[in-house]
């Protein structure tokens, strides 16, 4: 499938700032089952950018711009053709080992309730990857799904006291429940297909399974995910694989606007 | 005078009539020197030190913040053949050091050989994958180490503990040598004392020499907290005599992945920080994102090659205890040799059969947390109540993955300035070895820590320890 992205980033400042700094996690890599045929990031300020890679393998790419700044856009614009391998990532750079991924941040640390929660669903019954599949399903039938709006900071301890939530909380939920059933999962940061406006990236989840490698998982959709997804960045959690990390030197409030377009192009497979 | 049992680097076994051979001398100038005039010297000494304003903290002592640390004016002194010993073990030991993180932020080579558990390190919060992939300027990790030593006869030292962080304490080993070329000139004459003055020169080389390539002459700066941290004297003083600028994280800006200091006359390229900043706070884009203290981009930078921090963000993997117990498979794994300096004897509490023999043996042993220092979080069997005993019995069965354990050693005593007089305390020791991309470099000296308390084996400051100048002789003849 042939996907375009466009995500706008504009942050509107009640005072200038002085100066900008921000790392950027918002270009896709490819993999077997997703190519990058064109990808842009843009500012409309003077700025500087420099690529580099991370230590989870993430493509990242540090802003610096000099103020007064009274507002400063990032626009992401690019087409990735996908193919569907039922949520088995080929071919990504994996610089860490898959038991990093077993380790616990403030953020994913699952609640007894959510530990208890994936001890039920998972039964003990069944292969890792069955119990995985059992566990994103449950999630799904238990949260309605709300679209995603810029992070706040929740965790999944608090966002499994909730009703409904969004695909970043899902995801870091899955995250903490695999964890405590012994599967190193990771946060996946990125785009998904729904021809509708969206407020924030895509969030879903990997874990590893041994013998198939690192498998996707989406609880907004209780499956794995198949052509309609784009992967950006992972990380140990929402925060590890956050589209933008900054820190801005200048007084006053900021406002954040985001919107994610997201369509597909033409009807070759 | 008293006597521990425990070998006195001094008096040996003997007490202060039969001296150890090379030492009659220091054993005489103890005897000569009336009591209340080591006592005026002494206090001299510590007015100096409070005028100064000299406070310090060994990891994680964070009540000592503007405390002074008593000073002793008794020195401990090293033979030269002792030291010369000595150093051959630090330099490996430093040298593993440097390769462990080599290999473990990159190759990861020692856990695909099993010689380590892969989940002691990649499950470990001092393992830092924010910084995997990472070669730092020359390869160098462990600029400067505090490695805490601790002996218990004439030709027995154990390490106690790894510092690849920040270790302080430096500005005690100098101001200390000062006060004492001042306060007793005349053991100057009698011993030919290896200079530790030296040492802000060789930290400034070690620095120059890990710049980035291409950087004729590079920029150094040490970064502090501020004068609210504990060790800001030391972060002042060591600036100071380097000839280098004192910087906060609010003075130095990244762009384009290169570090800048702001001055009057504008920005300055930075090639090498001496940051005395914990990893966590120093850069909120990679780490906490709540720090204030950090620089922004700062690590990008470091990954662009374009700057040089000591120590290495990351370090904390290699001194964690937890790691600690594993020093003598790593040295062999990386030097291909035994360790020239051994490990003390270490139960790992996470392992059954070790848990199940501290818990049997609680009385004779000191058992610690993994991630804790300063003292804290430890018990002293031999000297503990019952109640502490039957408390770290408990915490011991519920989390035993972060305890270790280890037998209480008859540390060696130093005779010490006591209000009864002279008297051995125990001591241990804190050697300073620095780590340029030319070569590594054992300061003469280091940080000697007397636990004040008879009978106490914890030297800590926050624990009622204080210090003493440590002599390296020059030659073995007094």
């Amino acid at each position: 499938m042939r996907i375009a992205v466009e995500h706008r980033s504009v942050y509107r400042f009640t005072q200038p700032q002085a100066r900008i700094v921000q790392m950027l996690r918002l270009t896709p890599c490819d993999t077997q089952h997703q190519t990058v045929v064109s990808w842009m990031v843009g500012v409309d300020c003077d700025a500087r950018l420099r690529d580099a890679v991370d230590g989870y393998g993430n493509a990242v790419t540090m802003l610096y711009a000099e103020g007064p700044i009274e507002a400063i856009e990032i626009a992401v614009t690019g087409e990735v053709l996908t193919t569907d391998n039922a949520g088995v990532v080929r071919g990504a750079a994996e610089p860490l080992p898959p038991a990093l991924f077993l380790r616990t941040t403030a953020r994913t640390a699952a609640s007894p309730e959510l530990a208890a929660f994936a001890r039920d669903v998972s039964d003990g019954t069944g292969d890792p990857i069955e119990r995985l599949h059992r566990l994103n399903q449950a999630l799904h039938a238990r949260f309605r799904c709300v679209p995603d709006v810029p992070d706040t900071g929740l965790t999944a301890a608090e966002a499994f006291a909730g009703k409904a939530q969004a695909s970043r909380d899902l995801a870091q939920m899955f995250v903490a429940a695999a964890r405590t059933l012994d599967a190193p999962a990771r946060y996946v940061s990125g785009y998904r297909l729904d021809h509708m406006a969206q407020c924030a990236p895509h969030g879903w989840c990997e874990a590893w399974v041994a013998g198939l490698g690192w498998i996707g998982f989406d609880p907004v959709t209780g499956m794995s995910p198949g052509d309609g997804h784009v992967r950006v960045a992972v990380g140990l959690d929402a925060d590890g694989a956050a589209a933008i990390a900054g820190r801005r030197i200048g007084h006053g409030d900021e406002e954040l606007a985001v919107d994610v377009q997201v369509d597909r192009l033409g009807n070759e497979e | 005078m008293g006597s521990t049992g425990a070998f006195d680097e001094i008096w040996g076994h003997g007490g202060p009539e039969a001296p150890r051979e090379a030492f009659a001398a220091l054993s005489q100038w103890i005897a000569e020197t009336p009591p209340d005039e080591l006592q005026r010297r002494q206090h001299s000494a510590e007015a100096a030190f409070r005028q100064l304003g000299i406070t310090f903290a060994v990891y994680g002592d964070s009540d000592a913040a503007e405390r002074i640390i008593p000073f002793d004016i008794v020195p401990r002194i090293f033979l030269r053949r002792e030291w010369e010993k000595l150093s051959e073990g630090l330099v490996q030991r430093v040298e593993a050091i440097n390769a462990f993180l080599e290999d473990i932020y990159g190759a990861r080579r020692i856990l695909d050989e099993g010689i380590l558990p892969p989940e002691l390190v990649l499950h470990n919060e001092q393992f830092r994958p924010e910084v995997a992939g990472i070669r730092p300027p020359h390869g160098v990790w462990a600029h400067i180490c505090g490695i805490d030593l601790v002996r218990t006869g004439p030709d027995e030292f154990y390490v106690l503990e790894d510092n690849a962080r920040t270790p302080s304490g430096v500005s005690y080993m100098l101001e200390n040598r000062e006060a004492m070329i001042r306060l007793c000139p005349e053991l100057f004459r009698d011993f030919r004392v290896a200079p530790v003055d030296s040492y802000p020169d060789m930290l400034l080389e070690t620095m120059r020499s890990v710049a980035p390539s291409g950087r004729a002459r590079p920029v150094c700066v040490v970064l502090t907290p501020g004068h609210f941290n504990s060790a800001y004297y030391e972060h002042s003083f060591l600036a100071d005599s380097m000839g280098v600028e004192l910087v906060e994280a609010a003075d130095l800006v990244v762009d384009d992945d290169i570090v800048y200091m702001e001055t009057i006359a504008g920005r300055v390229r930075v090639d090498v920080i001496y940051r005395r900043i914990d990893d966590d706070f120093l850069d909120p884009l990679v780490f906490r994102p709540d720090s204030l203290l950090g620089v922004p981009g700062l690590i990008a930078a470091y990954r662009a090659g374009n700057v040089a921090l000591l120590n290495a963000p990351g370090n904390g993997i290699a001194d964690d205890k937890a790691i600690y117990s594993y020093m003598p498979e790593i040295v062999r794994f990386y030097s291909g040799g035994e360790a020239k300096l051994p490990n003390v004897e270490t139960w790992r509490c996470r392992e059954p059969q070790a848990l199940k023999y501290v818990l049997d043996h609680l009385p004779e042993l000191v058992v610690k947390l993994v991630d804790g220092s300063g003292g804290y979080g430890m018990l002293v069997g031999p000297t503990a109540t019952h109640a502490q005993i039957e408390a770290f019995r408990a915490a011991l069965i519920a989390e035993p993955h972060r305890y270790i354990a280890q037998p209480t050693l008859a540390l060696s005593t130093v005779p010490t300035l006591t209000e009864k007089g002279l008297a051995p305390r125990h001591v241990d020791f804190r050697p300073f070895v620095l780590t340029g991309s030319d070569k590594v470099r054992v300061v003469p000296g280091g940080l000697t820590r007397v636990a004040l308390r008879e009978g106490s084996l914890v030297v800590n400051s926050s624990q009622g320890g204080g210090t003493k100048d440590s002599f390296v002789l020059l030659g073995d003849a007094a």
